[in-house]
This record gives C-alpha cells, structure tokens and sequence, in this order.
C-alpha cells in the first residue's frame, strides 16, 4: 500500500498525538465538543482544528443533536495503516514460524538428555 | 513432530517512534534465548523465508558486536550490525542495531524473554530516532511481505521432520 503525498490520509491525520487522543476518547463512544477539550486538555480551538482533519479523512463523523454536534469515530479509513503494520508483522510471523521448528529441535535434544541421565 | 506454530508476531506502534512486536514460543525462555544468540541457530530462522543468512557474528557481552547479513531471494545482500548494551542470558538484550541499506537510522532494541508454564513470550520494542525512520523500517518489512508470495517456509518445516 503506497503511502499518499497528500497531507489528506488518515497516516497524517493520526500522525499527530492530540489527534489520536481525540479517536481514543471517540471510540468510547460519541461526545460533543465540550467533552473533548475537558478530556483532552486542549482549548476548544485546537480541538476543533484536530476534529477538522479527523472529519476531512472521514476518521471522525459528526451529526446534530438538539444544540449540540456529536463526534463519532469511523475506523475504516484507518485499514491502509492496518495493512501497512500487518505486512511487516507477516515477515516477523515468517521469521519466529522458523524460529518454532528450531526451538522445537532443541526441546527434543533436551529430552533425549534428560533421558540420558536417568 | 507436532505442529510447532504458537501463533503470529503481533506488531504494534506504541509511539510515533517505536514498533512493538509480540510473540510467544512453546519453549522454555533458555532455548529461545539460546534460538536467539547462537550463530548457527541464528542462521536456520533469521531470514525468515526471505533469503539465506550467510553471516551470523555475536559477540556476546556488554560492548561486544554482532553482525548478521543474508542474501536475498533477489540476489542481493541485506546486512545488519549493531552492539549489545545488556546482557542479562535468558532474560533481557539491549542492542543497537544499523540496517546497512540506511546506517544513519540507529535503534536501540530491547528484548525480554519471560516464561509462564513452559511457554516464553518475546517481546521486542525497537525505539527508532524519528517516526521517518520507524516508517522506513516498517516500508522495509513490506518489500519482504511481497518476496514472500511464494511461502517457502512450509518446504523447509516438512523437510525437518
């Protein structure tokens, strides 16, 4: 998976911590602005600056209830990132796969030892 | 001889920084630390399926270097050096470690065995100098995600037996 030039993906958009923060506290469930800047320790400002880029990637969708504006969280624009991990974590299960079958030799010459003196 | 297969690395991304990757062994953590810094036993899983170690070098003390280079099914040599920081056997190894395709992107790699009823969990967490640097490393991973399309692994598992 190619890494977009754009600065609009969700790897830029979750590159920023403050930005992952928000998703964290989103993905227990939806909240209003309010609830963000008292649980991420940000003016409201900077949150709605964070709420934009999260919203222009589709991480975070919003809908109106009453007064307020409710943000959500969406994780399918974040499989790109998934996949990206997912396949160096193919080459470490391939290597560790390797690294079984050689452990498993050496249990087995530790049996024939442990058989051996007794 | 059983299945071997504990289950797959599990890759994390604690910081902008650092990779965590997880894996548990059905083996006590003395052989998978021996698995782990024995040259000859270095060379039979390094590699994974992605080429042939034909260099294992450990210098294994505080100080002491190691150096491992494989030649890749493509042909060409990928090679990796660094130096042990902590020595604890059977426990915990500190090293740096240099890919020498990009020798300016340092890590510092912890790496903790610890055992629960016969089974050791292997933690490593490399801690890279930029988030530049810890995506290139994972970029790195990904070129050998495709070389390992065709799963040679499964050959050499049924060859041991």
């Amino acid at each position: 998976m190619a890494r977009a030039a754009t600065t609009a993906d969700a790897f830029n958009a979750v590159a920023e911590p403050r930005r992952r923060q928000i998703l964290d506290v989103l993905s227990g469930g939806e909240r209003p602005v309010n609830d963000l800047v008292r649980l991420v320790g940000l003016a409201q400002p900077l949150v709605s600056k964070h709420l934009r880029v999260l919203r222009e990637v589709g991480l975070v969708g919003v809908r109106d209830e009453g007064r307020q504006r409710m943000y959500s969280v969406n994780g399918q624009p974040l499989k790109p990132i998934h996949d990206w991990v997912k396949t160096y974590e193919r080459s470490w299960s391939r290597r560790f796969d390797r690294l079984d079958v050689v452990l498993e030799e050496l249990k087995e010459v530790k049996e024939d030892d442990d058989g051996e003196d007794e | 001889m059983a299945k071997t297969s504990s289950g797959t690395a599990l890759v994390t991304l604690p910081t902008d920084t650092q990779i965590l990757i997880t894996r548990e062994f059905d083996a006590p953590r003395h052989l998978v630390y021996k698995a782990y810094t024995t040259p000859e036993l270095i060379k039979r899983w390094w590699s994974g399926d992605r080429g042939e170690v034909t260099k294992a070098d450990v210098d294994l003390r505080v100080g002491g270097k190691w150096r491992y280079v494989m030649t890749a099914n493509g042909g060409f040599e990928v090679g990796f050096h660094g130096e042990y920081r902590e020595v604890v056997p059977n426990d915990r190894l500190v090293t740096t470690e240099v890919y020498e395709g990009m020798p300016e992107g340092e890590a510092v790699v912890t790496h903790t065995f610890s055992e629960k009823d016969g089974h050791t969990t292997l933690t490593i967490l490399m801690q890279l100098q930029s988030q530049a640097d810890r995506d290139a490393v994972i970029n790195s991973g990904m070129e050998g995600g495709m070389q390992e399309a065709m799963d040679h692994l499964e050959q050499v598992a049924v060859s041991l037996r």
